[in-house]
């Protein structure tokens, strides 16, 4: 807890998104953009499908980057491969080794973090257990299920204990109990200093965060807790403080 | 490190996919087996119908056996045209008249070298004295183009396998994810050229064992240099095949891919001969590797030429692997810039 006072004294912001658009060929899919990601929040990227969410989470990830505009991430200028390890990104799409184990796959993406033989054992054990996975390990992952997948997929995010936890639609295909479990277990994360950005289209998922940026045809259209926005809008829902900012 | 990790990665996916395994090993044992019984058949022995000719010219044809039958003349011509003999042999005031059937070109050919050397030695009665530089009397042309086919074929299937493995990479999504880590992308195509490298290589190893051995293809130079041209080949085409991969979209592109990148350079490979072609077409050969492949791997096992003449071809596919590994790594860029 310690540690975590003293970061936040030293700057108040884990991620920065300054004046931040993004184009392919063309088409602009993101028009400046601003946003101030506070440390140890949960911060929730609400909007429909083909906003620009994920096109910003993968810029914050560093696998993008900005046509025009500046992101950093922990003071760092984004994309920059040392602080991919301070990173754990989930993307929308398992990104998995199908004909891999649980195991083969989660060993893989540890080595890339350079984490020791003993270490990886170690957190392999632990994520596993987080995620409930721990008696699939050695299954082959093409034998998984869409949620089992997800699971994994969130596990793997979480293999090298980034300070940056970055998720796209992380709940997509997961049953309401599995669901509730792994929120528990963002808030869990959240506690112990992570910084997390979700992303999600379901407004009922968008109250369970600290705060929501919501997204519209690549343009941020509100930035609030999920409070605020309700009562600057005087509507009883996010859904309804959507539509009012969207313009409806 | 990474790329040692993407390499125990690959072949971690291949020990779990047994088919591929399979495909790269048994596919190209099985067609080299086929050409080889095709092409080692011994050689043709014409069937000839005889009408009238003198006796020592007919023990002459039987003695280079030719199988002679004696017809007399309407039922000369009806064997001929239904196909029973290759030839009709008639001699009118002692002038040989021969009426081919005439279909199969390599069949008319044969007869009339036979007819010719008959006719001529029956004349002078003297042997010409025939040795060889390279290869034997008896060589098959297997021998001649079997070296060609055992790179051809490792060239095709690593070319095929490792273009449709890192294009699997790239619609899975695990591309874009393994990019989310602090990983390089020279160590994603080192580790893809290690990971390949290690299987190709028993690949190359069997195949090339394979045809020497059990197919008993012509080999007389050293086993240690085909092992190192056919691992090379399999390096080349595993850089060209992930380089080409990056403008697919799907596997069927990639097999579309075939018929302009591979099925070309088997033709100027030397599989054909293209001595009568125009000087600057034959050039064309030069600029793919397959030519060096098929040239290097022709004089070892033919020639039985050692690491001074192959030099070049080493020179080469080396470069070509190099030159396709740089290209990978800028065209990695398109997915993450740094």
């Amino acid at each position: 807890m310690q540690n975590k006072i003293d970061k936040t004294s030293q700057s108040p912001a884990c991620i920065n998104i300054k004046n931040v658009n993004k184009s392919f060929g063309k088409k602009q899919v993101l028009f400046d953009i601003n946003l101030i990601i506070p440390h140890f929040q949960i911060l929730g990227l609400l909007g429909p499908s083909g906003s620009g969410k994920t096109t910003l989470v993968k810029m914050i990830a560093g696998v993008d980057s900005p046509t025009s505009g500046e992101i950093y991430l922990l003071n760092e200028k984004m994309p920059k491969l040392s602080m991919m390890n301070k990173i754990g990104y989930m993307a929308q799409s398992d990104a998995l080794y199908g004909e891999l184990t649980a195991k083969e796959n989660l060993q893989f993406f540890a080595s890339m973090y350079s984490l020791s033989k003993s270490k990886q054992k170690q957190r392999i054990n632990e994520v596993m257990e987080l995620v409930n996975l721990s008696e699939h390990l050695n299954k082959q992952v093409k034998q998984y299920s869409g949620g089992m997948k997800r699971r994994l997929s969130l596990a793997i995010s979480l293999i090298h204990e980034p300070p940056v936890l970055l998720l796209d639609e992380p709940t997509v295909g997961i049953d309401p109990v599995l669901r509730k479990s792994i929120w528990a277990e963002l808030y869990k994360l959240n506690s112990n200093g992570t910084t997390i950005v979700v992303t999600t289209h379901v407004m009922d998922e968008a109250e369970k965060c600290d705060n929501l940026g919501m997204i519209r045809e690549g343009k941020l259209i509100a930035v609030g807790s999920p409070d605020e926005l309700k009562h600057a809008t005087s509507s009883s829902t996010i859904e309804g403080a959507f539509l009012h900012y969207g313009g409806a | 490190m990474r790329a040692r990790s993407v390499m125990i990665r690959i072949l971690l996916q291949l020990k779990h996919d047994k088919r591929t395994i399979g495909l790269m090993i048994f596919a190209p044992i099985l067609v080299l087996t086929l050409m080889s019984f095709i092409f080692n058949g011994t050689t043709y022995h014409p069937k000839i119908g005889i009408i009238n000719a003198p006796l020592s010219f007919v023990s002459s044809l039987e003695s280079n056996d030719a199988m002679v039958t004696r017809y007399d003349e309407s039922n000369a011509y009806e064997a001929l045209s239904s196909n029973q003999i290759d030839a009709v042999i008639n001699f009118e005031s002692g002038v040989p008249k021969v009426k081919l059937e005439g279909s199969d070109p390599s069949k008319s050919k044969t007869v009339i070298m036979l007819v010719q050397s008959t006719a001529s030695k029956s004349i002078q009665g003297s042997n010409i004295d025939i040795t060889y530089l390279y290869g034997y009397e008896d060589m098959a042309s297997f021998d001649n183009f079997g070296p060609i086919l055992i790179g051809f074929f490792i060239f095709f299937f690593v070319f095929l396998i490792a273009g449709v493995s890192f294009l699997g990479e790239r619609t899975s999504g695990t591309l874009e994810r393994l990019l989310a880590t602090p990983i390089h992308r020279w160590e994603i195509v080192v580790g893809y050229l290690l990971g390949f490298g290690v299987f190709t290589i028993i690949q190359s190893c069997i195949i090339a064992w394979f045809s020497i051995n059990v197919l008993h293809i012509m080999m007389v130079g050293s086993f240690a240099l085909v092992l190192l041209i056919t691992i090379l080949t399999a390096m080349a085409a595993l850089s060209i095949g992930t380089f080409i991969s990056a403008y697919a979209d799907n596997e069927l592109q990639m097999i579309q891919f075939i018929p302009i990148v591979v099925v070309p350079q088997v033709f100027f490979s030397g599989l054909f001969d293209l001595s009568t072609m125009s000087p600057w077409l034959q050039a064309i050969g030069r600029v793919t590797p397959l030519w060096y492949v098929a040239d290097a791997l022709r004089n070892i096992m033919i020639r039985g030429k050692g690491l001074s003449d192959i030099w070049f071809d080493i020179l080469i596919l080396t470069l070509t692997c190099i030159v396709f590994a740089l290209a990978n790594v800028l065209a990695l860029k398109k997915h993450r810039k740094i």
